[in-house]
Formats: C-alpha cells, sequence, structure tokens
C-alpha cells in the first residue's frame, strides 16, 4: 500500500466537485440495489462519506464514476452480510412480483421491471445495471464487480433472458389455468435462464 | 447490438430482439428517472461537513 499522502486543495476542489456530480448516479444505482429507496439513501450517503475519507487514494484523473460505484457496491455487500448476496434466485420475492405483476389495475411498465429486477440474482442485476443503465463498459463493470470480463458478459446475458420470461409472464391472460401452476412454471423458467454462473 | 444472423431465423429473432430493446429502455429510463430526482440535502451536507472538518481541527480525514 502505498503512503497515504494529504491531497492537495485544489484537488480536493476537483475531487469534491465531481462527486457532487456523481451523487444522482450513486443514488440511482444504490435504489437498484436495496430496492428501499430510504435504505439506498442511506447507503449512498455512506458511500459519499467513505469515497471522501478515501480520496487521497483516488487518482486523480482516472475513473470516478467507476471507483465510487465500486465504494457503494462493496459498503452494500459489508453491510447486508453474505447472504445477501444471492446467487440464486429469491422465490419469495419472485412470488410476490408474479403477484403484482398479474395485478391488472398495476399496469406500470416502470413499476414492472423494477419488480422484476428484485427477483434477478443480486450479481446478475447488478451487471445488468451497470451496463445495460449506467453507462459502463463491461471492463468497467468487471472492475467494478471484482470479476473477470467474461463473467459481467454472462451474467448480462442470463439477466436479459430471465427478465425477458418474468416480464412476458406477467403478460399472460390469467383465465384458465390456476395461478399456482403458472407461477410455478414462470418460476422454474426463470430459475433455468438466470442459474448461477 | 451484435446479432449473427440476418433475419434469416425469422420473424421470431426480430421479436426478440426488439423485446430486449424494450428492456433497455425501460432499464434506462428506471435508472435515470432516479438520477433526475433532486439531490437530499443530506447529501451535500455530507461534504459541507468535511469542508468545515478540514477548516476547523484539519484532520481527521
Amino acid at each position: 500500500m502505498a503512503e497515504r499522502m494529504p491531497m492537495d486543495p485544489a484537488d480536493e476542489q476537483v475531487f469534491k466537485r465531481d462527486m457532487v456530480a456523481l451523487i444522482p448516479h450513486l443514488r440511482a444505482f444504490a435504489r437498484t440495489l436495496c430496492g428501499d429507496a430510504t435504505a439506498a439513501d442511506d447507503l449512498a450517503q455512506d458511500a459519499v462519506m467513505k469515497a471522501w475519507d478515501a480520496r487521497s487514494s483516488f487518482q486523480m484523473g482516472t475513473n470516478m464514476k467507476a471507483w465510487t460505484f465500486m465504494i457503494l457496491r462493496n459498503q452494500f455487500y459489508s453491510e447486508k452480510r453474505r447472504s445477501w448476496r444471492s446467487t440464486q434466485l429469491d422465490q419469495e420475492a419472485a412470488e410476490r412480483t408474479l403477484v403484482a405483476i398479474d395485478d391488472p389495475s398495476s399496469p406500470l411498465a416502470l413499476d414492472e421491471m423494477r419488480l422484476a429486477l428484485k427477483i434477478l440474482p443480486s450479481e446478475q442485476r447488478e451487471a445488468l445495471i451497470l451496463v445495460g443503465a449506467g453507462g459502463f463498459a463491461y471492463e468497467e463493470a468487471a472492475d467494478i464487480c471484482g470479476c473477470a470480463v467474461g463473467t459481467v458478459k454472462s451474467r448480462v446475458s442470463r439477466a436479459r433472458k430471465a427478465l425477458q420470461s418474468i416480464l412476458d409472464a406477467g403478460g399472460y391472460p390469467r383465465d384458465g389455468s390456476p395461478a399456482g401452476d403458472a407461477m410455478r412454471s414462470i418460476l422454474a423458467d426463470a430459475e433455468r435462464l438466470s442459474g448461477p454462473r | 447490438m451484435n446479432d449473427r444472423g440476418d433475419g434469416a431465423k425469422g420473424p421470431q429473432t426480430g421479436d426478440a430482439r426488439l423485446r430486449q430493446q424494450a428492456i433497455g429502455v425501460k432499464l434506462r429510463q428506471m435508472f435515470d428517472e432516479v438520477v433526475s430526482e433532486p439531490v437530499p440535502d443530506e447529501f451535500l451536507d455530507i461534504l459541507r461537513r468535511a469542508d468545515s472538518k478540514n477548516d476547523a481541527s484539519g484532520g481527521r480525514g
């Protein structure tokens, strides 16, 4: 580890300015990790604090967005215990979600997407968000998640397929077959598509 | 998008691609919706506090 040199005051101002510009993005990323908006803002605030405290270890001129996202992500997983880092479908969330998607009184596409994302294993969700919404290249997403580029690519691709099957399922008419059966087959399908690795 | 086919696989391929595009659009919408929200004051307070900490006691940072 290099010795921590105090940051140049001019650099500190630049750092702070860039940090402020990144806050909306950190909030959005946190929201996708936590789901709950309040918890997400707590997480994002912690990340801002952590980033500020670690400013002297940031190399000016490198990708600050990726650096802060990595801090936020690490914070999320260290807070939430290992068990949160699921590699499998969350069955309970899945069932709640499918019920919600199936509810004709809540046809909002964005909400569907939000709910469907919750079902995905967190590794796939974060990879998809970083690449598909956060504007990161696969290489950057791999750095943020601490894994290989190929792993990110496969997670993104699995996530896309699983999302599609979940969203398609939400559009099925419910008449006829018992909802429970439909749900089980949807879950099985989503699980197959999003399986670990 | 890097597809291998050039339509030879029929309408289903194109359809799947369209649906994937729709998912991509929705994902970005969802993300951008939060990005465009006003930032709560607490966030800026953190950096303001960091300032005064610097000025006053020079350094626990």
